[in-house]
């Protein structure tokens, strides 16, 4: 079940994303045309409300709203009146006024998606990254491009394949995990589709607790090179304070950092994801990053496809839609 | 077996209950044949023919008629697949799902497309099938295809080649694949 | 002696309930005379009294609140002594210690004055909590003998603690001198590390920042130590972990001067509830897991922890709307104190009536100096105890029997926040008399 808003990973299930997953192949092939914009969500309003920047997110979401031919409004913080002392709500209030179907938020604060329902009718929210809490269409995105990327291994259509490639797969989420709302949305997706997941991270960048996780938790990353299958890079948050959880950033690199070193004990098959931006040097090494291994830039291209599939399914009615009972 | 099941799956969960057959496998067979010599007689040259399966159920149908269309003219025709979930002008009315993938092989500029469905009803598939199809080049012409004509159009769209006429009620359901032209109805589960 | 609060002139007679008397429940009518409790007794008999029938409900000492934020001065757009204490009266409480995080902070004698005079004519009495630093700050001291001698009794910086232990025991010590309490709000920033909610599973999965019971502990530990070794009194805000009532227990064992206080929803919530993301949960110290609310309860019932405070915390709902994160800690406890206590700690643990009147009325008293008449200049009356002849008339009037479902915008706190909206609670304060004035008749208040 699908919608009517997209907050957290949590809320799709395995069916969810796999249907999400398969309906954003068919936009990645309406990506490969000449043509590249469908006339699906013509007529509809896709507002982004961006109280963070994040100016790869915001174009990413903008660019699937307009291929799917949704008009677009675009109010980001730097030019809104929330520094004029407007609250989250009434600035939402005011959006809600101009006459939108979505609304795609990015906030500082975990959990102001969800709040943004409570005060919104009949808008679908779409979460693009709430503080430490979640960002499920990067998780989704994640999951889209080693899907493919597995698919094109073993010469199958991903879209054929549902959760399968999945299934057994050895997964390493490492980095400052504890203030990533990526890793949350990673964990729930490659959970849910099957695969083994392993945090990596000095003990002070770890959640506090994991438990329910279901997830293997461990400070020693060179253990884990030589039997995995994905290694999922995050970012060293200093904006959020990770920097005064580790006692400096060589300490990281060198116990935590993806370097060429430890690339070089991967299995040959294994693939590295970063959702960016990246931080060379820190996190990652620069060679790495460059590696035909490394999907960094796959990740930014299949963000649009999957953000089409978001969209269209929270948009296009049906089942997703707020009525109960009411459609064909 | 799988598709034809999707097929019969409606929306909302209901299922066919056939109540005549109207054709048997044989004779769609036949059907797709004569359509083929049709074209053939209609094209003389099909040289910048292409042929276009809608998803679903055009699928089988464009298969059968573009393997007629090669044996009959004796040379390679291109053969593509249409997905129009994102074309659809019911969007919002009623869950509409890609079903399957869209892969049309050659630029359509100049050429000739021939649309392959299973039953032409209101022609609101069809309409959105040739909205789809000028994001991939501006054909020189597009002709439909069909199994089954059951009429009741909503829109100013006819067939060009058609396997059979059926007059129905709204109230009745086609079922039309290779493996025959079913008439009924649908039930709740 | 002087007092300057008045008593009510009139008699009232309250018959046929269960009476908190000196030897026990009695079942008997009670005779109120000029605001002074002049008979108990069965079929009393007075013509011009004003009868209240209060068959099959409790006959107590009023309620005392160790613990509410009246937010006049600074912050009346949330609550004024007015209402708060109207909020007070309906919750059963005859009088509420009003902490000093106004703006200004209670930190002088003008201030300390001001509050104090408006609380002398309001539906419950108001005794003043006075800070511990200027303006909070935590480091200087804020002048305790000038307040004292206007009656205060307790001192607290209460929204935070004293974070520098030095100053910490200077105060303590200062307090000693003075015969005053010192009151901490329990919370080592650091440790806290900018937590806004329990820290643990519900702060790892929704990615809010979270603050570890130890940031609580270490500052009762440090306190505990103090205290000790100072032989100054030391008196606990709202404790919330069950390290913490292990801290405390043990302290009362090796005959430290401490006592405690819980407020309701440490033990009636959990911090499960976060995952609303509804700020109206946010409060501090923060909701936890179940396991610290029954250690909190079990406190309660050994007598670790003296009392139940409510934390009586109003918030406008534009400053409740914020995220989760940005908006400011606390919730409403005045009204809904004595049901969700009655609830948790005599429907389900089978306390007595009388220790349940011992949390909410009889201990707090004592911590708070209400217990007896005082001579300070804006006196406050006696309360706590039992409902004996010659005392003054505080008493409230609960009816167990009786449900009643919360209504934030019913609540007579002009802020709403509330986290038990549309919740069905058992146990109802039925009449609330103050020095023999009925201020609160059948649950409405008379002023």
């Amino acid at each position: 079940m699908i919608g009517p808003h997209l907050l957290s990973l949590e809320d799709l299930g395995t069916e969810g994303i796999v249907e999400i997953l398969n309906v954003a192949e068919s936009f990645a092939e309406v990506e490969r045309r000449t043509m590249k914009k469908v006339p699906a969500l013509k007529g509809k309003v896709v507002a982004t409300v961006f109280f963070e920047e994040s100016t790869r997110t915001r174009l990413s979401f903008e660019t699937a709203a307009k291929r799917l031919s949704a008009d677009v409004l675009s109010l980001s913080v730097a030019s809104s009146s929330v520094k004029k002392g407007e609250s989250l709500k009434d600035t939402l209030k005011t959006i809600e006024a101009l006459g939108i179907d979505a609304v795609i938020i990015r906030h500082r604060s975990s959990g102001a998606p969800l709040q943004a329902t409570r005060w919104l009718e009949d808008i679908h929210v779409v979460n693009a990254g709430d503080g430490w809490h979640e960002h499920p269409s990067q998780g989704l995105l994640d999951a889209f491009t080693v899907r493919q990327a597995w698919a094109q291994a073993e010469g199958v259509d991903a879209a054929s394949t549902g959760s399968e490639l999945f299934q057994g797969k050895r997964i390493v989420i490492v980095g400052d995990i504890a203030h990533s709302r990526v890793a949350r949305s990673d964990v729930l997706a490659y959970q849910a589709l099957g695969a083994h997941v392993t945090l990596c991270a000095p003990a002070t960048l770890l959640p506090p607790s994991v438990e329910g996780w279901d997830v293997e938790v461990t400070t020693d990353l060179d253990g884990l090179l030589a039997d995995v299958d994905l290694v999922s890079v995050l970012r060293l948050q200093a904006e959020r304070g990770s920097g005064e959880c580790v006692p400096s950033l060589r300490e990281f690199t060198n116990s935590f950092g993806m370097t060429a070193a430890r690339t070089a004990k991967l299995p040959p098959h294994a693939l590295i994801t970063h959702p960016g931006p990246m931080v060379r040097g820190i996190e990652i090494a620069s060679e790495v990053a460059d590696d035909p291994r490394c999907l960094v830039t796959t990740q930014v291209h299949n963000g649009v496809a999957v953000r089409m599939a978001v969209l269209f399914l929270l948009l296009s009615g049906g089942s997703m839609a707020f009525t109960d009972g009411e459609g064909s | 077996m799988a598709t034809r099941e999707r097929t019969h799956a409606h929306p909302k969960g209901a299922v066919f209950v056939p109540t005549a057959e109207i054709a048997s496998a044989g004779d769609v067979r036949r059907g797709l044949t004569r359509m083929a010599h049709e074209v053939f007689e209609r094209h003389g040259d099909v040289h910048d023919l292409v042929v276009v399966g809608l998803q679903t159920g055009g699928i089988q149908p464009s298969h059968l008629l573009h393997e007629q269309l090669v044996r009959i003219s004796g040379h390679e025709i291109p053969l593509g697949t249409l997905d129009v979930a994102f074309y659809r002008d019911d969007i919002g009315l009623r869950p509409v799902l890609p079903e399957a993938a869209t892969d049309i092989p050659v630029d359509l500029d100049g050429m000739v497309v021939l649309l392959v469905d299973d039953v032409l009803f209101t022609g609101r598939t069809i309409r959105a099938a040739l909205n789809a199809l000028t994001d991939f080049g501006r054909a020189r012409a597009i002709e439909l295809a069909v199994l089954v004509d059951r009429g009741h159009r909503e829109l100013p769209i006819r067939a060009d080649y058609v396997g059979k006429n059926l007059p129905t009620s709204r109230a009745e359901s086609v079922d039309a694949s290779i493996d025959g032209i079913m008439l009924g109805r649908l039930e709740p589960k | 002696m002087t007092t300057t609060y008045e008593l009510a002139l009139g008699s009232l007679l309250l018959t046929g309930g269960t009476v908190l008397g000196s030897d026990g429940p009695v079942l008997a009518d009670v005779l109120i005379e000029n605001g002074i409790i002049t008979a108990i007794g069965q079929g009393l008999n007075a013509p011009d009294a004003e009868v209240l029938d209060v068959e099959g409900c409790t006959v107590g000492p009023g309620f005392v609140d160790l613990h509410t934020h009246l937010r006049e001065p600074g912050k009346e757009q949330a609550e004024t002594i007015e209402t708060g204490t109207r909020a007070a009266a309906l919750g059963g409480f005859t009088a509420v210690v009003a902490m000093p995080n106004t703006d200004p902070v209670l930190d002088s004698a003008f201030v300390v004055r001001a509050v104090l005079g408006l609380g002398a004519t309001a539906m419950a009495e108001v005794a003043v909590a006075g800070a511990i630093t200027v303006g909070r700050n935590g480091q200087e001291l804020a002048p305790m003998a000038e307040l004292s001698k206007l009656g205060v009794m307790l001192f607290t910086d209460d929204g935070t603690g004293v974070q520098n232990g030095g100053v910490a025991r200077r105060a303590l010590d200062y307090c000693r001198g003075l015969g005053a309490t010192y009151a901490e709000h329990c919370e080592d920033l650091g440790i806290a590390a900018g937590g806004v909610v329990h820290e643990g599973y519900w702060s790892s999965k929704l990615g809010l920042p979270g603050q570890p019971a130890s940031a609580e502990e270490a500052m009762v530990a440090r306190d505990l130590l103090l205290a000790g070794e100072l032989g100054a009194r030391l008196h606990l805000l709202h404790l919330s972990t069950e390290g913490s009532v292990d801290l405390v227990r043990r302290a009362k064992a090796a005959g430290i001067k401490v006592t405690a206080e819980a407020a309701p929803h440490h033990f009636t919530l959990t911090d499960a509830s976060i995952a609303s993301f509804d700020a109206v949960y946010k409060v501090n110290p923060p909701l936890r897991p179940a396991h610290h609310g029954d250690a909190v309860v079990a406190g309660l019932l050994d007598g670790t922890i003296d009392a139940i405070a409510t934390d009586h915390a109003p918030h406008t709902p534009e400053t409740k709307d914020l995220p989760f994160d940005e908006a400011p800690p606390g919730m409403l406890g005045l009204e809904t104190a004595f049901s969700l206590s009655y609830e948790r700690l005599v429907l389900g643990e089978g306390l007595a009536m009388e220790g349940l009147f011992d949390l909410l009325s009889t201990n707090p008293a004592r911590i708070a100096g209400l217990d007896a008449q005082s001579d300070r200049p804006f006196g406050q009356s006696e309360h706590g105890g039992r409902v004996t002849v010659g005392r003054t008339a505080n008493v409230v009037v609960i009816d167990p029997r009786a449900a009643w479902t919360v209504e934030g915008s019913s609540l007579a706190s002009l802020a709403q926040n509330t986290p038990y909206e549309g919740r069905k609670l058992q146990g109802v304060v039925r009449h609330t008399i103050l020095r023999g004035e009925v201020v609160v008749r059948n649950g409405e208040p008379t002023r």
